[in-house]
């Protein structure tokens, strides 16, 4: 089926499968392979993309569901610098080691800042609460994003 | 794993909807949010030859609220019930459990008629509908009904919704001025099924129940409108009645036992809910252990 749609600012124009979901078409098509495949079910989170501005599972979207959809990934949020405090702060505190469920702990982690300037641990948890992490325990990830909280709070006038 | 190649219809109005539903009954499977049906397609649970997609259908999505009726199209998201004003003052039930449904990036796909549609016994929504005594509205081509909430669940994964039928939206009375509601459930993590729920509404008057609506979730094969909930009703409550009442709900329920927990587990945290609910509603915190569980 035709498609068209916006990805990272881009117009997209592809014929795909109605099977393809949204993460194998944006990393197999588009070869954007900063969204990660993980559990191709919705629970671990590492597929994480923000479609019309709100975080989905793209393993859980058809490709043709996205048609006339703006689609942004980890490729378009870090080339902005939108994310860049944020990696920062990931990578001084140790919150990723093998790196594979950083994409969507990012996308997550900025979707919460958005809606909340600076959330308690508590907050924070909550809505990281559908991304896994196999490596760090949590505990470093939690820190970054508050100490990133807390940096964007300041730098505002 | 991939889903199965299938075929796929972006439907454009309901008519068009039950138009594609009539004709390939069920060999078509409804696509709403996706949260459920992706996961049951991609693991190869179901494989349907033909996607019918309702995601499209804007009269479907929406909350509106006239006289004492308060109407939610089945296309609006989980997101939006947890945001929607309206849900907060007219059925503040539903705006605590939503919080509970999944996690963020889901509940920004989710539907409420996905989820009562899917019907999983373990599922926060059904439950409230059942509490709340809402009516589901299901449209065929040969017209329109609409079931009380209660008998909506027939089982798992079961509801009296034929493969030519839609669920359209839901029905809620708007909650009364005396109206008191309590949620809570166990689960190992934020957002997970739970391991037992209990979704409950009641109007108390003068510190007694008047009425009571307890919907407990994850312990049957649909939400169970505990009948004990009537020994509750029209009396000064006590620790002795709580904990017949305590015992009555334990042989009323009938659990399942899975990876997560025994039918005995299940049976003790429902009269913990029971215990700790009556306690909430009615502002008596001496009652919160009183089920002598």
């Amino acid at each position: 089926m035709p498609i068209s749609l916006h990805v990272n600012g881009e117009r997209v124009d592809a014929n795909v499968l109605p099977r393809l979901n949204l993460a194998d078409f944006l990393r197999e098509h588009l070869q954007l392979t900063g969204t990660h495949i993980g559990c191709e079910h919705g629970v671990c989170g590492a597929c994480t993309v923000r479609v019309d501005g709100e975080i989905v599972r793209s393993c859980l979207m058809l490709a043709v569901q996205t048609d006339g959809a703006s689609v942004q990934t980890i490729e378009g949020l870090s080339d902005s610098g939108e994310v860049a405090d944020l990696q920062a702060a990931f990578r001084d505190r140790n919150a990723l080691q093998c790196g594979f469920c950083t994409p969507g702990m990012l996308m997550a982690a900025h979707d919460l800042l958005t809606q909340q300037a600076e959330p308690d641990r508590e907050r924070i948890r909550e809505h990281l609460s559908g991304n896994y992490c196999r490596c760090t325990g949590y505990q470093a990830i939690v820190d970054a994003i508050e100490t990133t909280a807390r940096g964007r709070t300041r730098s505002r006038p | 794993m991939k889903a199965s190649a299938f075929a796929y219809a972006r439907a454009t109005s309901v008519v068009n909807a039950l138009e594609l539903l009539e004709a390939h009954g069920d060999r078509a499977k409804v696509l709403s949010g996706g949260q459920s049906l992706m996961p049951a397609m991609n693991l190869r649970l179901i494989s349907p030859e033909l996607i019918v997609d309702i995601g499209e259908i804007a009269e479907l999505r929406g909350i509106s609220v006239s006289r004492d009726v308060l109407a939610i199209g089945a296309l609006t998201r989980h997101a939006d019930l947890l945001k929607s004003p309206e849900i907060a003052a007219h059925a503040p039930l539903l705006t605590e459990a939503i919080a509970h449904v999944a996690h963020p990036a889901i509940r920004n796909r989710g539907t409420i008629g996905g989820s009562l549609a899917h019907a999983d016994p373990a599922s926060e929504l059904p439950a409230c509908m059942v509490a709340l005594n809402a009516t589901v509205v299901i449209r065929g081509q040969r017209g329109e009904r609409r079931i009380a909430a209660e008998a909506f669940f027939t089982g798992i994964y079961e509801t009296v919704l034929s493969a030519r039928e839609l669920v359209v939206g839901v029905e809620l009375p708007v909650a009364r001025k005396s109206a008191a509601h309590f949620f809570h459930e166990f689960c190992r993590r934020h957002g997970d099924y739970a391991i037992t729920g209990l979704a409950a509404q009641a109007i108390v008057e003068s510190g007694v129940f008047m009425d009571l609506r307890m919907a407990f979730f994850a312990v049957g094969d649909r939400p169970v409108l505990a009948k004990v909930a009537a020994r509750l009703l029209n009396l000064p409550m006590t620790p002795a009645i709580l904990a017949d009442a305590s015992a009555a709900l334990a042989d009323e329920l009938n659990p399942y036992e899975d990876q997560q927990a025994s039918a005995a587990m299940r049976r003790h945290l429902a009269k913990v809910l029971l215990a700790r609910s009556t306690s909430a509603l009615l502002g008596r915190p001496d009652l919160g252990n009183g089920g002598s569980v």
